[in-house]
């Protein structure tokens, strides 16, 4: 179930949401909207399901154009960031009202609830409300209720963004096996790059309404075609127009004839890493991540002089070796 | 949108053909003959003293229920004890009360026949068909405005701005005056606007206790009744049109005073 | 004007307040006006009908021309309060989710049967729909008349009670719903309406019990044609002119009971509908 975004654009009076998007997800991967508040990711999930028309444009899923089809119509699960749980309902009667509106037999629809409750680990909460459980509950009800109509896309808009950091950890890996077992094409919103980097197989990382680039977490993080893809997808130092990756800063005590001279302004460890501040010798600065074996053997102190090589840097338009930043 | 347009055609033509279509009427019929007779219904002295009463019973019960709408909120919202669910279930009888019971319910009570009326006329204080009596049932009808406007602004402010000006010195009475006070200004406009617009529209309740004694204990409301029933559409309507612009500008005033929350 | 602020109050979660057992002063004279001015003449109201005695008490409120009042104010109420359900529920919804020019003031005129005074709102209906009716229509001294008053002034409620639910409603919901298939008219029935049933239920009620109350507006435009047009209040009224002090209080304190048995379902109802908040 491919969907196919063409030349997409959408306004909301003066402010633009999405300029001239063209993307593609492929049947069964599980692809990911990254980008900043703003950057029109949620409003391109919107307009795919349906729950907003797109100014020019269109869509296709599985090659079959769907722009003027109502949501109602369009087979596709949508699973919203608070929930949009049905309160006056229990779980089971949530999950099961996509079937109930297709007029299923009710042996059917107990059959199906009861295997979807199961899948999301809700089984013995049929009976609850929404109001008695836990966000995380809420949300794997939210899915159960997605699937149940066996969609033709999963579409998820910052799923675990109203969760706490340890139940986001936990559905993040929860989803993405869920994703293995099922197999749907799936589309994620968020703005966390740790989030799509370990749960897709697929990012399209957009800002200001475009598109800035498509690829693997791999790809984007290792070959970010521009600055703002580089700064989003990690932290990143920049010199002058060389962008450097904390990690490729190589800190040593004695220099050879490849490194530059610098103080350690500050030094913080932060468990398996440590994150030194440095300044070079003509004022800029920057910081490095050395692991604590490192660090330990560097014997790091304030106002210590140490000395510098970047491992890899990046100017763009091209991909620069071992030179060191001039200024 | 062909179900939206009909939805609020349906909805807009209701409320024209309820509310603004009659109230038009009544407006055009009080003009048709000219601002002349208008003028000259207004300025009689039947129709100045009604006037005169109602916006003198009004501003005595405003001032009442304001005063003690207060001090009811902060007992409400602020006071833990026994019996505060009674006090609010009290609270909402005057709503739920029929005017017509208000006004037998002071005659009982104030008529000179019980023992509270006989002891007081001995004293020689009138309440029945009397302005007092008219000021009872009009603070009795809009007691509870004030206190249920009051109560929510009351407890969404919480109580750290006040503890902050005992800690910096202020004395109770200081801190109502300069602290709580002007946070509940909205509230207790709010109230204010609702209370004066009950108590110059009541009517059942000062029917039963004025007597409707002309020149004396009628209020305007009274007075738009008794025209009428003397055949006096000019007075009657003009009476009216009096009310009703009062009425026309409480509702500007709620719109500027009200919690935005309702639309 | 919302007349659930005190409930809704009750259920704000304010900022921790420190409750004082204090200032006796205020709660003496909070109660000491409350009595003076509301329980004692009530209470005095009770007492009276008692006068005559269980017996007296059931005549007054059996004897036929009471009862026609009493069936006509019950039934016309009903009627009305199920049409304001249908209405109200019509022209909040409007508010809530059109948009068009004009709609603040139309939203303040909802408003305009609480502030006008209830002698001048009969007036206006039978400027309208009495004798001298420019559309031609007479209603004036029928059954019908006192419908029409009552609804005049009992439209705020459940337009006032429902508004802020449906501001309130979570529209993830509706969209849930859409995406997994249901029709506009679906989601409505299944999702909007059982949330909004509480709201338009205790407007409802409200309405219901300032509706058997109901004189300034009747007085005029209905004849109060006793077995015909005559109303509880006005029967009442009545009454009261003609000396029959005990038998007025009588019927009064039957009214009394049924808006106190109202309001009282009514708190019931405000938990019943908020059960899926807790």
């Amino acid at each position: 179930m491919t969907i196919t975004v063409r030349e997409v654009s959408k306004r909301f009076g003066n402010f633009v949401a999405l300029d001239d998007v063209s993307v593609e997800a492929p049947a069964g991967s599980l692809t990911a909207l990254l980008g900043p508040s703003g950057s029109g990711k949620s409003t391109l999930l919107r307009v795919i399901a349906g729950l907003e028309k797109p100014d020019s444009g269109k869509i296709f899923i599985s090659d079959e154009e769907k722009t003027q089809t109502p949501a109602q119509k369009r087979g596709v699960g949508f699973v919203f960031q608070h929930y949009a749980a049905f309160k006056h309902m229990n779980v089971f009667e949530n999950v099961a009202f996509g079937l109930k509106i297709r007029k299923r037999s009710k042996a059917e629809i107990r059959k199906r609830v009861s295997e979807l409750l199961e899948l999301v680990q809700l089984d013995g909460f049929a009976n609850r409300y929404p109001a008695q459980l836990s966000g995380g509950q809420r949300q794997r009800m939210a899915l159960a209720r997605a699937l149940a109509v066996q969609p033709e896309v999963l579409l998820l808009d910052e799923p675990f963004g109203a969760l706490d950091a340890r139940v986001r950890q936990e559905l993040r890996g929860w989803l993405k096996r869920l994703h293995e077992e099922i197999e749907v094409t799936t589309i994620l919103v968020t703005h966390d790059q740790e989030e799509a980097m370990e749960v897709a197989d697929r990012i399209v990382l957009m800002n200001h309404g475009k598109i800035e680039q498509v690829g693997g977490p791999q790809d984007l993080y290792e070959n970010p075609a521009n600055e703002f893809v580089m700064g989003f997808i990690g932290p990143v130092n920049r010199l002058g127009d060389t962008f450097v990756r904390p990690h490729d800063v190589e800190i040593q005590l004695h220099e050879d004839g490849t490194t530059s001279e610098a103080t350690v302004d500050h030094f913080v460890y932060l468990g398996f890493e440590v994150r030194v501040e440095l300044t070079l010798s003509d004022g800029q600065q920057l910081w490095a991540q050395v692991t604590r074996e490192e660090a330990w053997h560097l014997g790091l102190e304030r106002g210590k002089t140490v000395h510098v090589r970047i491992g890899h840097s990046k100017v763009f338009g091209q991909s620069v070796e071992g030179s060191l930043p001039q200024s | 949108m062909i179900a939206r347009l009909t939805l609020r055609t349906l909805a807009l033509s209701y409320l024209a053909l309820l509310l603004v279509f009659p109230v038009g009427v009544v407006f055009v019929r009080t003009f048709a003959e000219g601002v002349g007779p208008v003028w000259e219904a207004i300025t009689r002295p039947d129709a100045l003293h009604a006037l005169w009463l109602t916006l003198l019973v009004a501003a005595i019960a405003v001032a009442g229920n304001t005063i003690f709408g207060v001090i009811c909120a902060i007992v409400l919202v602020r006071h833990d004890f026994r019996g505060k669910a009674l006090l609010n279930a009290v609270l909402d009888l005057p709503l739920a009360v029929s005017p017509v019971v208000v006004g037998l319910a002071l005659l009982v009570v104030y008529g000179r026949t019980s023992l509270v009326g006989g002891w007081l006329a001995e004293a020689g204080i009138r309440v029945i068909f009397s302005a007092p009596g008219i000021i009872l049932a009009t603070i009795f009808v809009s007691l509870p405005f004030v206190v249920r406007e009051v109560v929510p602004v009351l407890r969404e402010i919480g109580t750290e701005q006040e503890q902050a000006a005992t800690t910096l010195g202020a004395s109770a009475f200081q801190t109502f005056r300069l602290v709580t006070l002007p946070a509940i200004r909205s509230g207790v406009a709010y109230g204010v606007v609702l209370t004066t617009a009950r108590a110059i529209g009541e009517f059942g309740a000062v029917s039963i206790i004025s007597g409707k004694l002309a020149g004396r204990t009628e209020t305007l409301t009274i007075y738009v009744e008794d025209r009428f029933l003397h055949f006096d559409l000019v007075g009657c309507y003009t009476a009216s049109v009096i009310l009703a612009l009062i009425a026309v500008m409480t509702l500007l005033l709620t719109n500027l005073f009200k919690p935005r929350e309702e639309y | 004007m919302s007349h659930n602020t005190l409930d809704r109050a009750r259920s704000i979660p304010g900022p921790t307040a420190s409750k004082k057992q204090g200032s006796p002063l205020n709660r003496g004279v909070a109660i000491g006006y409350l009595s003076l001015i509301v329980l004692i003449p009530l209470a005095a109201v009770v007492w009276r009908s008692t006068d005559g005695g269980v017996e007296g008490f059931l005549q007054a409120i059996s004897n036929p021309q009471a009862l026609a009042a009493l069936r006509l104010t019950l039934l016309a109420s009903l009627v009305v309060v199920a049409l304001n359900v249908v209405t109200g529920t019509l022209i909040a919804w409007v508010l809530v989710r059109d948009s068009f020019r004009g709609k603040g003031v139309v939203n303040a005129i909802i408003d305009l049967p609480f502030a006008l005074p209830t002698i001048v709102a009969g007036l206006t209906l039978l400027a309208l729909y009495g004798s001298e009716s420019p559309l031609g229509l007479n209603v004036a001294y029928t059954k019908v008349s006192v419908g029409m008053a009552l609804l005049f002034v009992t439209l705020p409620f459940v337009v006032r009670a429902t508004q802020p639910v449906l501001l309130e409603l979570d529209r993830g919901m509706e969209e849930a719903s859409a995406s997994l298939g249901a029709s506009e008219l679906q989601t409505f029935r299944r999702i909007i309406l059982p949330n909004l049933l509480p709201a338009i239920l205790s407007g409802a009620a409200l309405g219901f019990a300032r509706s058997i109350g109901e004189f300034g507006s009747v007085v005029l435009l209905t004849g109060n044609i006793p077995f015909e047009t005559q109303v509880a209040s006005v029967y009442i009224f009545g009454q009261v002119e003609g000396d029959n002090v005990t038998g007025a209080a009588a019927v009064s304190v039957l009214l009394l009971v049924i808006s106190l048995l109202v309001l009282f379902a009514m708190s019931l109802l405000n938990r019943w509908g908020t059960r899926h908040d807790r």
